[in-house]
């Protein structure tokens, strides 16, 4: 690794203010992506900013018509949360299929899209679910928040603070994850609220996207067999030594009906 | 600063202090700095376990924790868990399922599987398979680990009545 200012503010305003002095300033969340990042020397910054000395950003709390969960919040209390469980459950479960027990006791929403790896689970969660993105200055719908490989719409020391989750009249979550990393291979959210319909993709490209054709079959009618017949075409698909394009394409189906049927099973 | 700072926390019910610059891991802050090297590194990158401790009560990887991250909290080690002459029912469940052969995952199985049975004190197989799925092990070929977690559990429950 190298050095590195090592930052501990202890609320939001103090952390805005170190980043904004720093060239070369990074947010620490979780750490889960960006330690081994930084260990393998990938990566690297002047000013390491921990934001896990700022209490006011962990906490779910349920409002009207939402749920909102901190950016700090760790995928083991997303788990755990009544709120969440009740309200969303297909959430619970997308958290409770993140990584192992370790990375969920210390793995953050907020890093996690923020790093917005590729087969990184909460971008489908936040797509699917038409959520929105609030930062220190201001909202950002989920269609609009991923925007490449590993790439967001945050500006330069902009800070994630929190995410509202619409609470949907059904959803549902289906992975299909690499069984040594439990990284998604293929993963979908589906969401259905007030006859619209949303499917979201996260593991399949370079960043997390959307399926209109299946979208618009599933608002007709809201069924696994609705989708028959609908291919995903394989262009563009991530290929590795997990799965090829075609093989993605092809689970990106599979995973939309499971998706749907767990959606409809709750 | 770059510099190296002291940090200061609970480490199995001691408090200990040691320097660590801010690059410096959790794992070899407590390996180097303070001696306890019965925390294993393997990776060193997040992806064999090997370096479990237990953070504030939660499993956790000490590969993926800075030191100055740890400063103030209460850590345990497999130092803490129990020595030759006073086995915690994990270690002597390992000893007699053979759920050891080089022994090197073992410390960081032995703190995943803590934190499972102090959460979870009549886990099913299901529930320790997924709790040691963080874990790498290149000897046993895990089923005896599960064995051993499974009658752990027993004891402890046995023991709890
Ligand atoms: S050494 Fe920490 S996970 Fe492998
Ligand atoms: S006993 Fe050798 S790696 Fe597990």
């Amino acid at each position: 690794m190298y050095p590195f200012t090592y930052h501990r503010p202890a609320s939001l305003d103090d952390a805005k203010a170190r980043l904004s002095a720093s060239e070369d300033g990074r947010p620490l969340a979780g750490g889960m992506s960006l330690l081994p990042t930084m260990r393998f020397r990938l990566t690297s910054c002047a000013d390491l900013v921990d934001l896990n000395g700022i209490e006011a950003l962990a906490g779910i709390e349920r409002g009207d018509g939402h749920v909102r969960i901190g950016a700090m919040t760790r995928h083991a209390a997303v788990v755990e949360s009544p709120e969440v469980g009740e309200a969303i459950p297909a959430l619970a479960a997308l958290a409770g299929s993140i990584g192992d027990v370790q990375v969920r006791n210390r793995g953050t929403i907020g890093g996690s899209i923020c790093f917005a790896d590729p087969a990184a689970d909460y971008p489908a969660g936040l797509l699917g679910l038409g959520a929105t993105v609030n930062t220190d200055r201001r909202a950002i719908a989920a269609d609009d928040f991923f925007t490449g490989l590993y790439e967001t719409a945050l500006e330069d020391g902009e800070i994630v603070v929190s995410v509202d989750f619409p609470v949907p009249a059904r959803a549902g979550w289906a992975k299909f994850g690499n069984q040594a990393s439990r990284f998604a291979v293929v993963a979908v959210m589906v969401s259905l609220s007030g006859g619209s319909v949303r499917l979201a993709v996260t593991g399949a490209r370079s960043h997390v996207f959307r399926v209109p054709e299946m979208e618009q079959a599933l608002a007709g009618d809201f069924s696994a067999e609705a989708m028959d017949g609908i291919a995903v075409s394989s262009e563009g698909l991530n290929e590795d030594l997990h799965a090829d394009k075609d093989y993605r394409a092809h689970l990106i189906g599979v995973m939309a009906k499971r998706a749907v049927r767990d959606a409809l099973a709750q | 600063m770059t510099t190296p700072r002291t940090v200061e926390l609970v480490v199995n019910g001691e408090h200990r202090a040691g320097d660590a610059e801010p690059r410096m891991l959790l794992s070899d802050f407590l390996r180097e700095q303070l001696g306890l090297t019965g925390t294993h590194v393997g990776c060193e990158h997040g992806v064999c376990g090997a370096c479990t401790v237990l953070v504030n009560g939660e499993a956790a990887r000490s590969c993926l924790m800075l030191a100055v991250q740890a400063a103030g909290t209460e850590v345990r080690t497999i130092e803490g868990l129990g020595g030759v002459d006073d086995m915690h029912p994990l270690q002597e469940a390992f000893w007699e399922k053979h759920g050891l052969q080089c022994g090197f995952c073992t410390p960081g199985m032995l703190m995943t599987a803590v934190e499972l049975l102090e959460s979870t004190p009549n886990p099913s197989l299901d529930d320790i398979r997924e709790a040691i799925s963080s874990n790498l092990c290149r000897c046993t070929g895990y089923q005896t680990i599960v064995e051993a977690v499974q009658a752990a559990a027993e004891r402890m429950q046995g023991e709890a009545q």
